[in-house]
């Protein structure tokens, strides 16, 4: 069947089974392999994109679901060739990633968090309890934590 | 997964159409239990019919005695509705604990209801709650709709359209949850409602249920102390690697202790 889908805000469009599942259509055929496949059984979050502004786990849906669908994966958070988005700087000051498999699974569900949460404060008990879908095998959970409640304060304009 | 053809339909005559039209078809809501299961060969439908499009079955409707939620309504919506925080917080909160924001984002009150997994939250508050269930075919209280392991009163070709719940006078849910999955180990649903007092247990046995002895002595005291003594039979309790029916016989004691202490 065929599918269009908008990633990162350009249109995608290709020739699917009805099984396949919506990380093998975004790494395998439209080539973004940011989005990582952990444990493909919706537990570790690593394939974590956003569809149409909220976080999901892209190895649960089908290519078919997000038919016309609107999708950012972590390849669409900041410019190619710009600085980094604030979150991943938060990361890379907070010692927010070890062997970095996690990481763009984090920086998703970090944003949808962040956005989640607009105009309250971010305390590490919520962040710890938001990151319930997410695993870390380096166990480096201290430095993700710290840099969500960093990231989160430079997205709100707070130092 | 097996090959199967992928519907996406548009209203509830269509889904019933195409059901009717394949050999072996399948309804999806969130999919959060469905894909997984299809991934692990367990199920091997010919046809998954997508209810994602049908918007008539999403929303969230309070009025002054009952809440009403669309079968398609995900979790997150639920919990982070305000008219339901202030109507039956106890609600909100437990579809705040369920699995985790990314399943909250998809899984749907109508597809975990149907589905009736025995740890599952959602039917601990439809029972605790005394909730009505629509269908396409019947209206059927909570206590009549969950009939066992993942059975429920759903016939084949026959969809939850809403769910209704009557708003108690307070209302409580504590879980103990598995530390991997979320999923309740031991969930207790107090409720204290217009038609009594209602103690619902989900996660412990084939599926929800009450303990009529617990509502008992909360009519008379609607205390901790009520009920501290009451032991529930271990015979007909789940015994599994989470945990052994003794020690989930003890997890309700504990959880609809810290209920009743919750509900104020």
């Amino acid at each position: 069947m065929q599918i269009s889908v908008t990633i990162n805000g350009k249109q995608e469009s290709g020739e699917v089974e009805p099984r396949t599942l919506l990380v093998e259509f975004i790494r395998y055929q439209v080539g973004l392999t940011g989005t990582h496949v952990g444990c493909d059984t919706s537990q570790c979050g690593a394939c974590t994109i956003h569809m149409n502004g909220k976080s999901v786990k892209a190895c649960t849906l089908l290519a078919a679901q997000a038919d016309g669908q609107d999708i950012q994966t972590i390849e669409g958070v900041a410019p190619v060739d710009g600085p980094l988005h604030p979150m991943q700087e938060a990361f890379r000051d907070n010692h927010g990633l070890q062997c970095g498999f996690c990481t763009p699974g984090m920086i998703m569900s970090a944003l949808a968090m962040v956005e989640r949460h607009k105009g309250e404060d971010l305390d590490e008990q919520t962040i710890r309890e938001e990151l319930e879908g997410n695993l870390c095998r380096c166990t480096g959970y201290h430095g993700i934590v710290k840099a969500i409640s960093a990231g989160a304060k430079t997205m709100q304009g707070g130092a | 997964m097996y090959a199967f053809d992928y519907k996406k339909v548009a209203s509830l005559e269509d889904a019933q159409k195409v059901f009717e039209s394949a050999d072996d078809g399948t309804f999806m809501a969130g999919g959060m239990t469905l894909i997984p299961t299809l991934k692990q060969r367990l199920a091997s439908p010919t046809d998954v019919i997508d209810l994602d499009g049908i918007d008539e079955l999403r929303g969230i409707n309070v009025d002054s005695h009952s809440v009403t939620i669309g079968a398609m309504t995900c979790h997150a919506d639920v919990a982070a509705s305000s008219d339901v925080k202030k109507a039956i917080p106890a609600l909100a909160h437990l579809a705040s604990l369920i699995g985790d924001p990314q399943v909250r984002n998809r899984g749907t009150i109508g597809g975990s209801i149907a589905n009736n997994d025995p740890a599952a939250d959602y039917p601990g508050a439809l029972v605790g709650l005394g909730a009505t269930v629509h269908t396409t075919k019947k209206t059927v209280s909570a206590d009549d709709f969950f009939t066992g392991m993942f059975e429920t009163a759903l016939e084949e070709n026959e969809l939850v359209t809403k769910v209704s719940f009557p708003i108690p006078e307070k209302a409580a849910y504590q879980k103990f949850p598995n530390p991997a999955s979320r999923y309740a180990v031991v969930g207790a649903f107090v409720a204290k409602t217009s038609d009594g007092i209602r103690v619902a247990i989900t996660g412990a046995g084939p599926t929800v249920f009450r303990v009529p002895e617990m509502e008992k002595e909360l009519t008379g005291s609607f205390t901790v102390d009520a009920i501290s003594d009451i032991a529930v039979p271990t015979h007909e309790l789940n015994s599994d690697l989470h945990a052994t029916a003794e020690y989930r016989a003890h997890l309700i004691g504990v959880m609809a202790k810290r209920a009743v202490a919750d509900c104020g």
